[in-house]
């Protein structure tokens, strides 16, 4: 019996479903001796979770799996997106490495004005500092109104409710959802520097 | 039925997907040899620029189970350029040099062809690595054993492909039944040879008894380092050696000990590292 | 053909596709590229030619494909080109063009600075009567502004037709002057041309593929253009197989521009309001904005711009303060990434967010961009690792020469480490605008947060701070709509409990009723009454009712898979796909069919799924009513439904800052002379005149090497998300050069040693990668060498090198700001830098 990579990963928005091989479908192979054989060499399988690759724009869906503590324990191609089928580069083959790694920096980080190491300091501390910064940065710059030139030679004051004086570049591996929320708080303050990897 | 895989050099990009893939699934260091410690940073740094084209890993290892070669030819008018790739990894001999001569049948076929090395029976004599005449197989200071790949054992003894062919963009590497891998081989030869690639050629189909892993070459098998005929010691040539495998064996079993003691008797393709 | 594109070392997935039209369909793939890549490998064809040189090519192209026979016999060409494109309208007789004016257009401002572009504009019949007497709505306000329908000449004889213009204009562009501007021989153009005209027609369409080796360059956009212009004039676009694509960069850098964090713009392509223009009211600025192109879909201007400000600012926003406008802060400039470091540098900009972006090793003149960090006086970094920005106040190549003292940086420094893509859900909008969603897997560890987190979490901090003012100025922040808190099922699973949902951020991107929080279904639904809200209207239709997300969907088929995520707008996944039938509506071939007209059933069809970019009941032929706007006044037959008169730009009157025709510009640093006209670059091009960004003369002979910078398939951008993976750096660990043998030999470079790349911004070492894949290019006589340079390395990560970006200038498109990383001139010897 063939089976067809579609009838067999279910179409679902939520996990693909527990214990089954990280990428079954999608290589047409006779089930039935494939489950006598899976017996007698263990194999990895846990818990699969549809998601995609963080690097470049071709949007290569992949197929998260992790073990029965939660922990990430591989990442490969999902069989069934009709745009990679399964396939990834050497970069989204390494998409396990990018999260599971010893180097990855998973505490918050601080260097005061002039000091020459990092210091610890929790991530709720972290957060209100981000803001009483933000805020009185704004504060102290913000302009409702501005001299601007009128276009007929002369100049004319037009309100402008901005700041100059924080500025705000995001990558472009951040999700659609956060550009949103992110544009909308920087508009909300008036940050008009607002840029992204998207114009490079 | 074997099963092997047929590497199509002809649409290769060379992007090394497939070595990666190799190391993710089946938990592969990286290479030690391309690491050394740098002042000012705390970990090592990669230091293995070769200038050989692209490649930079030079050869398969112990954790380097594939490696992608980069052939430039390019005449000094640059007409005719061509840049060559092939993905290179164990050949899976029907007539196994490394299995032939290994003194405690530590390398196997098994049902499907594929050979492997049994990472609790070996004990580190590193004849397989000189055997080989491809040399694939290479021994880890780390574990003590020597290693190479299974053609992902677990996998495709659990319905998968390996993991390179699976990962392969352009579907340059495919696994699968040997024979249906022939006809589609066959195939693709001739079609390239129909749009005129004269030096298109099957490497594999008759060296060492046959190899699960064959290739389409755009060129002759030496301008990719493989021998016509590689030399392939028999199971009967070791035997021959006689009082020396005595002694041989004298210390094999010490080795075994060692090798117990050292590390669990993990059979390849179920090693996992959990981090990088 | 791919150019301006390595597809297969930066794309190597999508690779795929093309690389299986050759194997299994006879496609012949062509790469057009200074160097000889992975892609030149796997391409039947490819023509080298010198950087910077892509518009003298292309406009070679248009020229040879407009004077073929073919194209001149075949009805095809003639039945697409007068009908969906601009062909046939009539151009100002006042225009002068660069041919007339040596290498500028007419409307040249006398300090050249700025192009005046009435000349440019069409000619146009007289505006008709208004169909509205008194206006009430803004929408009442456009269909009092129309203007009379631009005039033709379906003959293309006259010669003030955009036809006659652009056939003037491309007259010198000939295989001859192809080869002696791009260096590339005559007789190889001329394969490429005919391989692209005769598989271009009824049955057949070719595909134009680029990437930012277009983009970046100070005619970038220009370059662009011409493509687009070569692929109407060629019958493709609209049509499968056919079309210009874009391969961006990132795995969501299309979400990054459709729901914009770019200054110029808000999400779905609105424009930022701009004080310098007359944007004083929520009237005025629609009324500037949506006028000039009131006539193509962009007529429901009113209502995506109030459903936004209503996004923004829900019960607050009424129509009687202008929906929040007042408050919603004005541009003045360009504030985008170059200019933000300039200010920086001259301590206008004191904070700093920098989220997932890497200036420190990925900005242009990267000294330039450190040094303005170390004015800041405070800065966050959101990343995975201690990336060169981060570090830079300790160990950047400044500090560690003395030239900067870390006891001397007053930036105070905050990481906050960011979550990765698999411990978050959200989505991704893929370089073909398909939004594809990702689930979580599993918590990010310890302090790691997504970026929605962090940025949802300082929002209400904020917001709390200013809960009590009462000011105008805080009236933004204190009525912004801030409510994503998740449901206790989308955080059941999981240890980190304020996680806001992405789902209802995703909401209302889409948009739904204000009244009943219902979402809209279709971007037709949006009101200008202040009755919906939408974040932005192209992503109109991902979440069509509640609890249904389809870029969550996943079943793909064999061909557009209408099931697999969800192409905006409207799962159209090819764009302008009325143009893929004829004037009958018929599809142009059997082998070619996508969307066409069924009579029977009085609309537009598609059996493959695809979406119709087109009003699906306007019959093919029917007339436009002269005094409506959006649908209403474009035709039957006017598939570019963007387009103010629905018609493919050969011309364009607007919309460009620097000439309606693409034209042979030099880079702004370049060896040699512009051998087409006494204009040497981009007249408008955005140059920084500020200290530490010292430009390169034309031909300086201390300069006499051109350089380009670009990517490997085995690393990724400035590093940050690959240096870091010992997998990918021992694949690729450490700096190199590639450099054609007869330039080393002339400078003594040993292939696999050190050598050094030198400009007047800095200086780095590389290994010397010598190889003939790098040519010498033949320019009006005299040998251009160039060098290649990949830009991942730095000094952290597991893959350490030089700065490549510490030799690149500050100098832009005046479009958009892109940078001109592609090209740029430079010196290079043996040995390492500082002379060791």
């Amino acid at each position: 019996m063939k089976v067809d990579r579609r009838q067999f990963i279910k179409i679902s928005a939520g996990a693909i479903g527990a214990a089954v091989a990280a990428d079954i479908a999608g290589l047409g192979v006779d089930m039935s001796a494939a489950q006598e054989q899976a017996a007698k060499v263990p194999m990895k399988t846990g818990r699969q979770t549809p998601s995609l690759c963080p690097y470049c724009s071709v949007g290569c869906a992949q197929i998260v799996m992790t073990n029965d503590a939660g922990r990430i324990i591989d990442i490969q191609g999902n069989p069934d997106s009709p745009l990679s089928e399964g396939t990834l580069c050497p970069k989204g083959a390494a998409t396990y490495q990018l999260v599971m790694n010893d180097l990855r920096w998973t505490k918050v980080k601080y260097r005061a004005p002039g000091s020459d190491h990092w210091e610890d300091r929790s991530l709720e501390w972290a957060m209100n500092r981000t803001a009483e910064l933000v805020k009185q940065t704004r504060d102290a710059h913000f302009n409702e109104f501005q001299e601007l030139p009128d276009g007929k030679g002369g100049m004319k004051k037009k309100r402008v409710m901005n700041t100059y004086a924080v500025a705000s570049l995001g990558g472009a591996t951040i999700d659609n959802e956060w550009n949103y929320a992110h544009q909308k708080l920087m508009h909300g303050l008036g940050i008009v520097y607002v840029e992204n990897q998207a114009r490079i | 039925m074997p099963k092997g895989m047929f590497v199509d050099t002809s649409i290769c990009t060379g992007c090394k997907a497939c070595q990666v893939a190799c190391k993710e699934w089946n938990g592969l260091d990286p290479e030690p040899e391309h690491f050394r410690k740098v002042p000012g940073t705390p970990y090592p740094v990669a230091f293995n620029f070769t200038g050989n084209s692209y490649d930079n890993t030079g050869k398969l290892s112990a954790s380097d189970w594939r490696h992608v070669l980069f052939i430039e030819q390019i005449n000094y008018r640059r007409v005719g350029s061509r840049w060559l790739f092939m993905s290179d990894s164990c050949k899976h001999c029907t007539d196994a040099a490394c299995l032939n001569v290994c003194p405690v049948s530590a390398i196997e076929h098994t049902d499907m062809g594929n050979v492997i090395v049994r990472q609790d029976k070996c004990v580190g004599t590193k004849l397989c690595n000189k055997a080989c005449p491809y040399g694939v197989i290479k021994f880890s200071e780390k574990t003590r054993t020597s290693h190479k790949c299974t053609l992902c054992n677990d996998r495709i003894h659990n319905g998968l492909g390996t993991a390179c062919a699976k990962a392969c963009p352009t579907g340059s590497i495919s696994f699968g039944e040997v024979a249906d891998l022939k006809a589609r081989a066959d195939a693709r030869l001739a079609r390239l040879r129909s749009l005129g690639e004269a030096k298109a050629n099957l490497y594999g189909y008759s060296q060492a008894g046959g190899l699960k892993v064959f290739y389409l070459l755009m060129d002759k098998p030496e301008v990719y380092g493989l021998p016509e005929n590689p030399v392939v010691p028999q199971r009967r040539q070791v035997s021959s050696l006689g009082t020396k495998i005595s002694t041989l064996l004298a210390g094999i079993g010490a080795l075994v000990t060692l090798r117990r003691r050292a590390s669990g008797s993990v059979p390849e393709g179920e090693r996992r590292e959990t981090n990088g | 053909m791919i150019m301006g594109s390595n597809m297969a070392e930066c794309h190597p997935v999508a690779f795929r596709w093309p690389l299986k039209a050759k194997t299994d369909h006879g496609a012949v793939l062509m790469h057009v590229d200074p160097r000889f890549t992975r892609t030149s490998a796997l391409c039947n064809i490819h023509a080298q030619i010198r950087a910077g040189t892509d518009i003298a090519f292309l406009g070679g192209l248009i020229s040879y494909v407009i004077n073929s026979e073919r194209w001149n016999t075949d009805p095809f060409f003639r039945e697409y080109v007068v009908n969906y494109t601009n062909a046939a309208t009539l151009v100002s007789p006042d225009f002068r063009d660069s041919e007339d004016l040596d290498g500028l257009f007419s409307g040249m401002s006398a300090d050249g600075k700025v192009y005046s572009k009435e000349s440019w504009s069409y000619q146009r019949h007289p505006a008709p009567k208004p169909s509205v007497t008194e206006a009430k709505t803004f929408t009442d306000f456009l269909l009092q502004r129309i203007p009379g329908r631009p005039k033709t000449d379906p003959a293309l004889n006259d010669p003030l037709t955009v036809f006659q213009i652009v056939k003037r204009h491309y007259s010198r562009y000939t295989p001859e002057m192809v080869e002696r501007v791009c260096g590339c021989p005559k007789e190889v153009f001329l394969t490429v041309a005919e391989t692209l005209l005769n598989n271009s027609g009824r049955d057949k369409t070719s595909n134009i593929t680029y990437a930012v080796g277009w983009t970046q360059h100070t005619v970038g956009v220009q370059i662009i253009r011409t493509a687009g212009m070569l692929q109407a004039l060629l019958g493709n676009i609209g049509r499968p197989g056919g079309g210009v694509l874009a391969l961006r960069g990132h795995s969501t850098i299309q979400g990054s521009t459709d729901i914009a964090t770019l200054y110029h713009s808000l999400p779905g392509y609105l424009n930022m309001p701009d004080a310098r223009l007359n944007h004083d009211t929520l009237k005025d600025f629609i009324l500037t904005e949506a006028t000039p192109v009131a006539t193509s879909y962009w007529g429901n201007y009113p209502k995506f711009a109030v459903s936004y400000f209503k996004a923004q600012f829900g019960d607050a926003a009424t129509k009687e303060n202008d929906y929040g406008y007042e408050y919603h802060p004005k541009i003045t400039g360009d504030h985008s990434h170059l200019p933000m470091f300039v200010d920086m540098m001259e301590g206008k900009i004191r904070g700093f967010l920098c989220v997932g972006q890497n200036p420190a090793v990925g900005g242009q003149n990267a000294r330039f961009q450190r040094k303005a960090l170390a004015k800041l006086d405070w800065m966050v970094v959101r990343d995975f690792f201690e990336t060169e920005t981060a570090a830079f106040w300790r160990n950047s190549p400044e500090v560690r020469s003395g030239e900067l003292k870390t006891a001397d940086i007053r930036t105070e420094v905050i990481f906050l480490p960011s979550g990765i893509v698999p411990e978050m859900e959200g989505s991704f909008t893929n370089t073909q605008r398909l939004l594809q969603y990702h689930e979580k897997a599993a918590d990010p560890p310890d302090d790691c947060r997504s970026n929605l987190w962090f940025t949802y979490h300082l929002g209400k901090r904020l917001r709390a701070l200013y809960k009590n003012s009462t000011s105008g100025r805080d009236w933004a922040i204190k009525n912004l709509t801030w409510d994503y808190e998740p449901s206790s099922a989308e955080v059941a699973n999981w240890k980190i409990k304020d996680e806001p949902s992405a789902y209802r951020v995703l909401k209302e991107i889409n948009g739904y009723t204000w009244s009943d929080k219902k979402p809209v279904p279709s971007f037709a639904n949006l009101k200008e009454d202040g009755s919906t809200v939408c974040g932005a209207w192209i992503y109109t239709g991902v979440i069509p009712d509640e609890g249904k997300n389809l870029s969550a969907s996943r079943q793909g088929d064999n061909w557009i898979s209408p099931r697999w995520g969800f192409a905006w707008p409207a799962n159209r996944h090819i764009m302008y796909n009325r143009a893929s039938s004829d004037l009958r509506g018929n599809p142009w071939s059997e082998r070619k069919k996508l969307v066409f007209w069924d009579q029977g059933a009085g609309k537009w069809i598609s059996p493959a799924g695809e979406g119709i970019d087109f009003m699906p009941t306007k019959a093919p032929g029917s007339k436009g009513r002269d005094d409506g706007i959006g649908f209403d006044w474009l035709g039957g037959d006017d598939p570019f439904i963007m387009r103010p008169d629905g018609k493919a730009w050969l011309f364009a009157p607007a919309g460009l800052v620097d000439g309606p025709l693409p034209t042979h510009y030099e880079p702004y640093e370049s060896p040699v002379k512009n051998p087409l006209y006494r204009q040497q670059a981009n007249p408008l091009a955005k140059v920084w005149n500020v200290e530490g960004n010292p430009y390169h003369k034309v031909a300086d002979p201390r300069y006499p090497v051109v350089v380009s910078t670009y990517r490997l398939t085995e690393h990724y951008l400035s590093g940050a998300m690959s240096r870091w993976l010992p997998w990918l750096a021992e694949l690729m660990p450490e700096l190199f050069c590639e450099i054609s043998p007869e330039l080393a030999n002339e400078r003594g470079i040993v292939h696999g040693e050190y050598m050094t790349i030198e400009t007047a911004r800095g200086e780095i070492q590389a290994r010397a990668l010598v190889t003939r894949r790098m040519k010498p290019f033949v320019v009006d006589g005299r040998t251009v060498h160039e060098v290649g340079l990949p830009w991942h390395w730095g000094w952290q990560g597991t893959a350490h090198g030089d700065v490549v970006n510490n030799l690149s200038a500050l100098v832009a498109d005046p479009n958009v700001t892109i940078h001109e990383g592609k090209v740029f001139t430079c010196n290079v010897r043996a040995g390492k830098r500082g002379g060791a």
